[in-house]
This record gives structure tokens, C-alpha cells and sequence, in this order.
């Protein structure tokens, strides 16, 4: 037992580390002169990467039980729908942007009715 | 068949020893209480008497649209000169009534009722589990809800009186309101805190509490309706916690998540960034109070699947089938928001996936409620009260599902849409619909929580008249709609031409619903009375199968005596060859005598 | 009849009541993350927000889960007192968080940037404060455990121990959110 929590303690520190290591390449990495496509898709791998290492070890969901994967896929799911609502937000105002070739001034102007 | 590699595990599991029942102070006992039916109990009696005020809300609009102008009678005087001078109602009161008569009616009286009172009570009982798996969390539960209800309640007080930009806060009118919608906000907040640890509570419960034996598949059909639900209130009710906030940093913090730029307020540019979304408060309030719909109705037909099949005494055609439509009705709710938003001018490719998602949605209720009606079919049925409401339940929520399917099709809701067919449609699925089964189950299960039945004549007054009197009132609103009449009109529509043929019908639905209200007194004696008065029963007065009326009524602390194991399905009601009609759930044996009644 | 699973675990779905629960509730946090809407303009973070301090924050903020979770392994090995060692640890870096998120909102206040500059503002106030109240909830919870709560440890070894796992579950999720939030926040 004693050991097994050992073993343990050494991951944590590993992953500490890392985490550490991987914050500084963030910043590093936005000084970089990437597009801003790139950029965000560099920095969510980056945020991505330190999530899971949280969540899998910190959190142990490496070594979980299948009715907490359950719940997570669940969680999943519906976060994905839920995501459809900023884009459909978004989607409403699609129109404007094709019609309306300057898209600020009108829309403030058709606000002013 | 008995199941004997589980009934060990029982042994083991169970190994409760009889917490004695040490004397508690009157607080503890029945105020901070931490025992499930307690909680059940406040939240039912809470449940009950905010539906009490928000229909008297409601009976006053009612006179307000019958008789447009015209003081109100009796109390109109009380209501005081910011609200209505000389008892003349105003316009801003009407619409402060409105907003609360929704948002009272949904958020503190059916769903507390439902699932507050209902899951916490019952659902423990029919797992077999001696309480919640969080006792503390649940009390806090409960007095997180009851803060939101007094928040909500005390908003009428401040200057400008309550919310009043309807009960679902549409953007930007809800940022620009008085200050009662920062309350309405407040209260929200605590109302959905309330549901989120609730909704844990109940999950947790039904997956680890279940007693040994009692698979999924074992299930009383209300528990899986109760878990369902539950998981609803998990998922969807932290989107609008979150949409509260931002609405909240909005009104207080002077944000714009919800205001476009160039927003024009009283003549006046508003002083605001701008930039934000105004759909976007649509979007995520509706994501919420679609699932919140299936919210209401799940608990209700979990309560009537459970009447129904103790009342024709035979088990409930179709269990699988009806498991499998109530899980898939979970996952569907959360993808049948927008027809809410079909006239936002949210675009065409929107409103054809969503009136798809809706129409593939009503596939699982139909599949439901076609089970629950033939499981009437060959049934030997008693028509007892709570039966009368179940019976009623079922005529009733098919009116309000079907009605609702033209609302889901984006072409015909372009007429029906904010007409009295919307009041009519939904109110139908949770008026006559839930409401009713949520009275029958108040029949059924108060010998439980009491020890003691309520009286059978005045139930059965209370069921005809309530039957009549709300088809009386929601019937004539389909009719209005249908000919085009707008809600929310504080003069119910008279300034209008078109509505002339149907104006008549204002007065018909007004005193429907006081007919209504009166019949209730019937209800409320009865509930008092019986608690003191009524004939006593043992603890199974139904003859009912599931672990629940193994207890006995009213269950102590800790509910059964011994850890109960399930043996077999929920309802095995004349099963051939026994010698009752009824085999428990909890008898080892299926030859055994069963519980004395 | 007492509640059972409270600290065994249930067979058939390996888990306590605790650890089931906390998982749950994460799961509802989860829609939280929405509140990223878009804005119609989304300046670039490094010109509004102090770089550094965020990045120093992150540090904080990763190095309190390291030590929650250490203070975790120390009651799997049955020390109470190098429990309380890092969990002090866990809390004081949390107020150093606190306390450096509050010389970044001065100094924003300072600018004269608020919430009503523009909505890339609002939503940076708005789930920083958020966050931020996730840590006081934590900071609470943690501070309970580490003190009164601490004496269950000498009845209940083995709840007291889930308790602390469940504690410890909500705060890594809190770092979670932290570690996405700050590249959004402040990097794009």
C-alpha cells in the first residue's frame, strides 16, 4: 500500500513538472508570430495536453470506474450540443455579414428604430 | 424468481444496525430536518402553497381580462395604489403578474412538488435505501429552494414592483426592467443551486442505494422517470445559472453580453459597449426550459405508470419499451429548444433540423403514453381517487402533446405562435396534465406519509369538478388562439377587431377558473383534515407490490426495520398460480402470503 | 438502517457515494465554460492583461494541485501531520492567488479598463470573478478539512480520506478551468 502511494508521489511530481515546463512554452509560444488560426490551435493543444495530465493523474481518471466514464461521456455529449448555441448565436447575424457590406454601421443604424 | 447471489451481498451490505431513535428537538425533528420524507414533505407543503399563490396571481388576471377596467372585487382595495388605484389594476402590475404567475408555477410550485416532494419522498422508499445518500446536502437543498422562493416573493415589495418582463426574461427588455427582475435573477440563482445538489443527490441515490436485487431493470417505472429527470436538472439547468449571471452582470456591472451595439432606450442612446447577443438569451434560456418541460412531465407519468398498474392490477404493458422512451426522451430534450425561437428570424436551415429533432421527440411520448393506455386493456380496474386522476392524466396530456405539434413546425407557428393556442397547448401538458397526476399521487402515497387515507367523497368531488372546470378553462384558449388572439394583452385582446368573435370566451375561461379555485377548497380540507381525521391503513392500504409499502406508514427513521431485497420486477400483479393478486417485491417467496394489508 | 457505500465501495458499480457525487457535480460545471461567447471584437489578450502575472498565477495556481494532491497521498500513507503540512500549503497558495488576481484587477481598474469597456472585458471579469469565487469555495472547503473537519480523521480514517479525495477533485477541476482559461484569456 505504502509503496503503490509512493510510486504514486513520484507521478505527481513528474506531472507537476510538466505542467510547469508547459506553461512557460504557452507564453513563449505567443510571442511567436503565428496567425491567430494557428495560434489558437497551438495554445488549446498546449491547454489540452496539461488538462489531461491533470485530469488523469491528479484526478486518477486514468485508473477510474467505468460509471464515472459513463457520466463523463454523458457530459460530453450534451457539452457538445451545448456548444451549438454560441454558433447559433452566431449564425443569426451570418446574414447581416453577407448582405450588409459594412457590417457595423448599418447594424448600429437599424439598432436607432 | 429469486435471486439468491444478490441476497447475500444483502447481508452484507445491509448491515444496519437500528439507529436508536434518540428524542429530537422540534427543529431538528421537523424543521432542519435531514430525513428524506421530511424533506419530501416541506417541499410537497411548499410545493403546494406557492401553486396556491400562483394561481391566485392568475385569478387576478383573470379578472383583469374578463372584465377589463373594473375594479377589482373584494380585495382589489388591498392591493394598494402602485399596483391598483382604487382597485383598477395597472398595466405594469398585470404584467408583473404575469411574469410570476410562470415563473412561480414552474420553478417553485410543480417542479418542488414533483420532484422535491415526490423523488424525495418516494423514491428512497422504492429503492429500499434507508434515506438519501446525502442527508445534509438535501436539507441544504431545500433551504436553498425556500431562500429562492422568499427572494422571488419579496420582489412584489421593492419600488417597481416584481420581474415583469415575462417569466423567460427576454433580453434586452429584462436588462432595462425595474429592480424586481435583479431579484427574479437572485432568486433564480438559489432555485437552480437548489435543483443542481438535488439532482446529485437523487443520481447518486438511485445508482448506489438500490436495494440488493433491485436491478436496473427492476426499477419502478416513477424511479427511472425520477433518475431521468434528474439528470435533466443536472444538465440543463447550469446553462441559465450561467445566463442568469451574465444577464445579472448586465443589469449590475453595466456588461453587454446581451445588448447590440447602438441600442436606442427611451429616445436615448443606451450607455453601453454593446456587441452582445440578444438571441443568444433566447438561446441558452430555452435550452434550459425545453429539457424543463420534460422536467414537469416525467415525474408526473412515473407517478401515473405506478397508479395505473396498481389500479387495473396487472403490470405495466411494455416496461422495457417504456424505459428505453424515457431515456431517449432525456437525450432528445436537449435538442428541441429552438422551435421556442422559430419567428427570432433564426434562418430556415435552423428551423427544419430543429421541427426535425421535434418531431422525431414525439415519437417516445406517444410510444409512453400508448403503454400506459393499454396497460388498461383486460385490466380488472378499480377506480379509486388517485385512478380518477391517472385515468384523467392520460386524455389530458395527449391533447397538450398533440397541440404542440403544430408549434413545432416552423410554417404553422408563424400563426400560432405568442397567440392563447401556446397558453392552451402548454397548460394542457402541465395543468391538466401533471397537475393532475401530481394530485393523484398526493391520493396515493398520503396513506404512506401519514398512516392515514383522505377521504374518498371529497376526493372524488374535488376530481370532477377540478376535471370540468380545467377543461373549461384551457379548451375555449385553444379555440382563441386558433383564431388568432395575442397573450400577454392586458386588456385581453379588446382593442383588437379580430379577436371580436372570440372575446366571449375570456369570461367563460375566468369563471372556469374560479369554479376551479373553488373546487380546490375541497382539496386543501381534505389534506388538512385527514392528517388528523382520516381512516386509518395499514402499511399497504393499495395492495401494492414495490418496496415502498413494505414500510411501514408513516416509515421511522431509517425506513424498514430490515435492509428489504428485491426478488423480483416492479409489477407483478395477478401473476397466475399465486394466491393473491399482488406479488411484493420483497417477498422471497412467490407462494408466500403476502404483507398483511 | 444506516446509509450504506458511505465509505466501501458498492460492487456492482465500484464506487462510494462521495466520489460519485463530486464527479456529478463536475460534470453540471461543465457548462460554465460557455460563458466563452463571442465578442464581437477580441483584442489580442497580451496588449489589455498582464502577461507575467498570469503566467505567475498559472504557477500558483498548478503548484496548490500539486500540493493538495500530495496532502491526499499523505493520508493514503496514514500522516495526519503531513497532511496538515501540505494542505496549508494548498491554502496559502490559493490566497496568493487571490491576492495576485487582485493586483491584476487594480491594475485594470488603474487603466481604466472595466467591465462595461467592451465585451472582451466583460467576459474576462466575468469568469476570472467566477473562477475566482470557485477559489473562495475551495479556500473554505479546504480550511474546514484542515481544521475542524480534521477530527474525523481519529474516528473515521477511511471517510475522512474520501472526503479529502472529493476536496481534492473540485480543486483540480478549479485548476483545470484556470488552465484553459488563461491562454484564452490572456495569450489570444
Amino acid at each position: 500500500m505504502s509503496e503503490d502511494v509512493q510510486a504514486h508521489i513520484r507521478t505527481y511530481r513528474k506531472v507537476g513538472g510538466a505542467l510547469a515546463v508547459l506553461t512557460v512554452v504557452t507564453v513563449l509560444v505567443s510571442y511567436l508570430p503565428f496567425g491567430v488560426p494557428l495560434a489558437v490551435t497551438v495554445a488549446l493543444i498546449i491547454a489540452a495536453t496539461k488538462g489531461s495530465l491533470v485530469v488523469s493523474f491528479f484526478m486518477h481518471l486514468i485508473e477510474e470506474r467505468r460509471a464515472i466514464y459513463a457520466t463523463l461521456l454523458l457530459t460530453a455529449f450534451f457539452f457538445i450540443v451545448l456548444l451549438f448555441i454560441p454558433l447559433l448565436g452566431h449564425a443569426d447575424k451570418l446574414g447581416e455579414y453577407y448582405t450588409v457590406p459594412n457590417a457595423n454601421a448599418p447594424v448600429a443604424e437599424s439598432g436607432a428604430h | 424468481m429469486p435471486d439468491v447471489t444478490t441476497a447475500e451481498h444483502a447481508a452484507k451490505a445491509g448491515h444496519g444496525h437500528e439507529h436508536g431513535h434518540e428524542e429530537q428537538s422540534f427543529w431538528r425533528q421537523y424543521i432542519f430536518s435531514v430525513d428524506h420524507k421530511v424533506i419530501g414533505i416541506q417541499y410537497a407543503i411548499t410545493g403546494l402553497l406557492f401553486l396556491l399563490f400562483g394561481f391566485g396571481l392568475m385569478m387576478l388576471m383573470r379578472w383583469q381580462i374578463a372584465y377589463p377596467g373594473a375594479p377589482i372585487p373584494l380585495i382589489g382595495g388591498l392591493l394598494g395604489d402602485e399596483r391598483a388605484p382604487g382597485g383598477i389594476m395597472l398595466p405594469e402590475f398585470y404584467n408583473q403578474l404575469g411574469a410570476m404567475h410562470g415563473t412561480i408555477m414552474v420553478f417553485l410550485g410543480v417542479v418542488p412538488l414533483a420532484v422535491g416532494g415526490f423523488g424525495n419522498f418516494v423514491l428512497p422508499l422504492q429503492i429500499g435505501a434507508p434515506d438519501m445518500a446525502f442527508p445534509k446536502l438535501n436539507m441544504a437543498s431545500y433551504w436553498s429552494f425556500f431562500l429562492g422562493g422568499v427572494v422571488m416573493f419579496a420582489s412584489f415589495f421593492v419600488p417597481g414592483g416584481a420581474a415583469n418582463s415575462g417569466w423567460t426574461s427576454y433580453a434586452p427588455l429584462s436588462v432595462f426592467a425595474t429592480t424586481g427582475q435583479t431579484l427574479w435573477l437572485v432568486g433564480m440563482i438559489f432555485l437552480i443551486t437548489s435543483s443542481l445538489l438535488g439532482s446529485v443527490n437523487f443520481i447518486v441515490t438511485t445508482i448506489q442505494l438500490r436495494a440488493p436485487g433491485l436491478s436496473f431493470m427492476r426499477l419502478p417505472f416513477f424511479v427511472w422517470a425520477q433518475l431521468v429527470t434528474a439528470f435533466l436538472l443536472l444538465l440543463a439547468f447550469p446553462p441559465l445559472e450561467a445566463a442568469g449571471v451574465l444577464q445579472l452582470m448586465d443589469r449590475v456591472a453595466g456588461t453587454s453580453f446581451f445588448l447590440p451595439s447602438g441600442l436606442v432606450y427611451a429616445d436615448a442612446p443606451w450607455e453601453a459597449s454593446g456587441g452582445g447577443s440578444v438571441l443568444l438569451w433566447q438561446h441558452l434560456f430555452w435550452f434550459l426550459a425545453h429539457p424543463e418541460v420534460y422536467v414537469l412531465i416525467l415525474p408526473a407519468m412515473g407517478i401515473v405508470a405506478e397508479i395505473l398498474a396498481n389500479n387495473t392490477r396487472k403490470p405495466v404493458w411494455g416496461y422495457r419499451v417504456l424505459v428505453y422512451s424515457v431515456v431517449f426522451l432525456g437525450f432528445m430534450s436537449f435538442v428541441v429548444w429552438a422551435p421556442h425561437m422559430f419567428l427570432t428570424g433564426m434562418g430556415t436551415t435552423m428551423s427544419s433540423f430543429f421541427q426535425t429533432t421535434t418531431m422525431i421527440i414525439s415519437i417516445p411520448s406517444v410510444v409512453i403514453l400508448s403503454a400506459l393506455f393499454i396497460t388498461l386493456y383486460g385490466g380488472s380496474i378499480r377506480f379509486t381517487v388517485p385512478m380518477l386522476f391517472a385515468l384523467a392524466f392520460l386524455p389530458m396530456f395527449g391533447i397538450g402533446g398533440l397541440t404542440g405539434l403544430p408549434l413545432g413546425l416552423s410554417a404553422p407557428d408563424i400563426h400560432l405562435h405568442d397567440t392563447y393556442y401556446v397558453i392552451g397547448h402548454f397548460h394542457y401538458v402541465v395543468a391538466p396534465g401533471t397537475l393532475m397526476a401530481l394530485f393523484g399521487g398526493i391520493y396515493y402515497w398520503f396513506p404512506k406519509a401519514t398512516g392515514r387515507k383522505m377521504s374518498d367523497l371529497l376526493g372524488r368531488i374535488h376530481f370532477w369538478g377540478s376535471f370540468v372546470a380545467i377543461n373549461v378553462v384551457f379548451m375555449p384558449m385553444l379555440y382563441q388562439g386558433t383564431a388568432g388572439m395575442n397573450r400577454r394583452m392586458y386588456d385581453g385582446g379588446e382593442q383588437y377587431q379580430m379577436n371580436a368573435d372570440v372575446l366571449w370566451l375570456n369570461e367563460v375561461i375566468s369563471i372556469g377558473a374560479w369554479v376551479l379555485a373553488f373546487f380546490q377548497l375541497f382539496f386543501i380540507y381534505n389534506f388538512f383534515n385527514s392528517i388528523k381525521r382520516g381512516e386509518k391503513v395499514g402499511a399497504n392500504p393499495w395492495q401494492a407490490t414495490t418496496i415502498e409499502w413494505q414500510a411501514p406508514s408513516p416509515p421511522p427513521h431509517g425506513n424498514f426495520a430490515a435492509p428489504p431485497v428485491a426478488y423480483r420486477g416492479p409489477y407483478e400483479y395477478s401473476v397466475p398460480g399465486a394466491p393473491n393478486d399482488f406479488v411484493m417485491q420483497g417477498d422471497p417467496d412467490s407462494a408466500a402470503q403476502p404483507a398483511k394489508v | 438502517m444506516d446509509i450504506p457505500y458511505i465509505v466501501e465501495e458498492r460492487a456492482d458499480t465500484g464506487l462510494n457515494n462521495v466520489k460519485l457525487g463530486i464527479w456529478l457535480f463536475l460534470a453540471s460545471e461543465a457548462s460554465y465554460v460557455l460563458l466563452r461567447l463571442m465578442a464581437v471584437e477580441w483584442p489580442l489578450g497580451v496588449d489589455v492583461l498582464n502577461v507575467p502575472l498570469g503566467a505567475v498565477n498559472t504557477a500558483v495556481l498548478i503548484g496548490s494541485s500539486v500540493t493538495m494532491v500530495m496532502a491526499y497521498a499523505s493520508l493514503k500513507m496514514d500522516s495526519l501531520d503531513r497532511y496538515k503540512w501540505w494542505m496549508s500549503w494548498t491554502i496559502g497558495l490559493a490566497l496568493l492567488f487571490m491576492v495576485i488576481k487582485g493586483f491584476e484587477y487594480n491594475h485594470e481598474f488603474d487603466i481604466g479598463n472595466f467591465p462595461w469597456t467592451s465585451t472582451y472585458l466583460a467576459i474576462y471579469f466575468t469568469m476570472t470573478g467566477l473562477h475566482a469565487l470557485h477559489i473562495i469555495g475551495g479556500v473554505i472547503v479546504n480550511s474546514y478539512f484542515l481544521g475542524p473537519g480534521a477530527k474525523m480523521w481519529e474516528t473515521n480514517k477511511a471517510q475522512f480520506t474520501n472526503r479529502v479525495e472529493a476536496a481534492g477533485l473540485y480543486w483540480h477541476f478549479v485548476d483545470l478551468v484556470w488552465i484553459f482559461l488563461f491562454p484564452v484569456l490572456y495569450l489570444l
